[in-house]
């Protein structure tokens, strides 16, 4: 079915990549990886306009919380597909799948869905982890410059300014996740900031870059248990994950040794 | 007690349990989907040679329990740390009746600690002064994370709860284990957010407060927390089996807790069930920081030693014989531990 509706992708209609490709914009807060990269997408059906998607994530009790915003997000990315018609978006396996997922089939937004457990809504939520997402991506640029250079000293981490980190994926994430918080891009900004784009007097730099190091190894560390747990709970699923570079362990089926990744700069 | 090359290791298992989930004991889908995620943890984390049938992971018994543990397991002690779970299972999930009377009958290799929730409200008080009395309680194991009723979750620093802090403490229950979400209420709020344990570990200086799992998955907000409060230990449970599939990440999680919280405020335990203990302290007692990694100084035997059995043992008054006990580490009570004993910027 899926190879049919691809060939029909010429004609204008909507396509199982379109589907994927617009979901590739939903990201697990928690993760900070896109939901397709993670196989939390289970199924596409589309029948002529229509769309049912359905999501599964590592275990029924991931926080709610977190799994609200991904199929609410995965909804609202869908409906914006051009030239698309009815769109239902299920979670499976969940302890609270019949709420969300009720919750979803009648638009009933955050409060309308969980009713007395809401309280406001969940954008400090997702802004707590924005910014997790900030310090962990700062960290591994301030980390790789540290093992590049020898001679730089860790205090004086402080003064690097965008200019100095060498362009690749490591630096467009950064870049990514300023943005994010508004932090703006400018050659000659300060890597090493907190949230509000404040940087750290030189005697507080070691501090808050361990402090940074403690948020990055927690985050690799949950991505790789919970796509670890999504491969354990549902077979097969590790073909629909991409490759998580950062955390990565030789027990990883896409392991590549630090030193091959040293000789041949990413 | 554990030993390899000339060195001997008193072991103290710091969170184990008796659980039933065999399906008579299932009350709903949650009660089924919680085992069934316990077991996914058992058989991603663990050696091929160590996972279990389903059918043997839903309930153990004494007798398993005193062998895997005992027999088998190079534990000298161990503490049961039971969750109660009664929304998912009739008779809850920790099993109350058959680990006390374990405990009881082996008085010098267990102790049993109970649960408390303080939505119970005030009977819970009274409930609580009775389970002291007859377990003769010393610490108290608490998931924020239980559904009850209307409510799926509290907070340390609710007003009820510190109401039962305040008896905690004129019962001499002192160790208060914590198991950090994840928590539906407030549902606005992360999850497995730590904030609470720092207002608690504040007001009642006088109590140990264990978190569990190290306060996985949020490692960095347990560390800050604990660095600062000289009262807040950190527990290894669901951290010990990464030493296997994901030894790198193992490695970070004890270089960040000995930096952040040093080696007299780290415990053991293997969460039997979930995993048994012979494989963990047979690979932490061989384990070794990987020398790439030069931010973090290498293990020494002392701290291996601290960590598997000595930590709980002091908090615990479990009696260690002379030969195997070790002095404090000369650390800070709080801040960052002998930050020069590693350094990346040697690299």
């Amino acid at each position: 079915m899926a190879t049919l509706i691809a060939a029909r992708s010429s004609t204008g209609e909507v396509t199982q990549d379109a589907v994927r490709r617009a979901l590739d914009v939903v990201f697990d807060p928690e993760l900070d990886e896109p939901i397709t990269d993670l196989g939390f997408v289970r199924s596409v059906d589309i029948v002529g306009q229509d769309l049912e998607v359905h999501l599964r994530l590592p275990t029924s009790f991931c926080s709610p919380n977190f799994a609200y915003l991904m199929a609410s997000d995965s909804q609202d990315a869908l409906c914006a597909l051009p030239g698309v018609g009815r769109v239902v978006v299920e979670l499976d396996d969940h302890h609270d799948s019949a709420i969300i997922n009720h919750g979803l089939a009648t638009d009933a937004g955050y409060k309308g869905t969980f009713r007395h457990e809401a309280e406001k809504g969940l954008d400090e939520l997702r802004r707590t982890f924005q910014v997790k997402a900030h310090t962990a991506a700062m960290e591994r640029c301030l980390t790789a410059l540290l093992r590049a250079d020898e001679a730089l000293a860790e205090s004086a981490l402080g003064d690097v300014m965008l200019a100095d980190l060498p362009d690749g994926p490591e630096k467009a994430s950064l870049l990514r996740r300023r943005t994010t918080l508004g932090l703006g891009c400018h050659a000659s900004a300060r890597v090493m900031v907190d949230e509000h784009g404040v940087g750290h007097e030189p005697d507080q730099v070691p501090m808050a870059l361990r402090r940074a190091r403690s948020t990055r190894i927690s985050i690799d560390g949950n991505a790789h248990f919970c796509r670890g747990l999504l491969r354990t709970r549902y077979p097969g699923s590790g073909d629909d994950q991409t490759r998580r570079v950062d955390g990565e362990e030789p027990s990883d089926p896409t392991f590549i040794p630090l030193s091959d990744l040293k000789e041949h700069p990413r | 007690m554990y030993t390899k090359d000339g060195e001997s290791y008193f072991i103290v298992d710091a969170h184990i349990a008796l659980w039933d989930a065999r399906p008579e004991n299932i009350r709903n889908v949650q009660g089924q989907q919680f085992i069934d995620c316990f077991y996914d943890y058992h058989a991603n984390l663990s050696p091929e040679s160590e996972v279990w049938p389903k059918e043997e992971y839903l309930y153990q018994g004494g007798e398993r329990l005193m062998k895997d543990l005992f027999t088998d397991g190079y534990v000298d002690h161990a503490i049961f740390q039971p969750a109660h779970l009664g929304e998912f299972y009739h008779r809850g999930f920790g099993q109350t009746d058959e680990a006390s009377a374990l405990a009881a009958q082996h008085p010098d290799k267990l102790t049993y600690n109970h649960n408390f929730d303080p939505r119970n409200g005030e009977a819970g008080l009274d409930q609580l002064r009775a389970d002291a009395e007859r377990f003769g309680l010393k610490g108290v194991k608490l998931y924020t994370a239980e559904w009850h009723g209307d409510s799926r979750g509290w907070k340390l620093d609710d007003p009820m709860a510190y109401r039962y802090f305040e008896l905690c403490r004129e019962l001499g229950i002192r160790n208060i284990h914590i198991h950090k979400g994840p928590t539906i209420r407030p549902l606005d709020r992360d999850a497995f957010d730590v904030a609470d344990v720092d207002h608690v570990a504040t007001d009642f200086t006088d109590l140990n407060f264990i978190v569990e799992h190290v306060g996985l998955p949020r490692l960095e907000d347990f560390c800050w927390i604990a660095t600062q409060e000289p009262n807040v230990h950190g527990g290894l449970a669901v951290a010990m089996p990464f030493i296997h599939t994901r030894p790198r990440y193992f490695a970070q999680i004890m270089g960040e807790l000995l930096y952040w919280i040093g080696e007299d405020r780290i415990q053991f335990s293997s969460d039997y069930a979930l995993w048994t203990p012979r494989w963990l302290i047979e690979q932490f007692v061989d384990f070794q920081i990987p020398e790439d990694m030069t931010e973090y100084a290498p293990l020494t035997t002392a701290q291996k030693k601290k960590v598997l059995g000595l930590n709980a043992a002091k908090m615990y008054d479990i009696e260690v014989p002379a030969e195997l006990r070790l002095p404090e580490a000369d650390e800070t009570e709080t801040g960052p531990r002998q930050p020069e004993a590693a350094d990346l910027a040697s690299v």
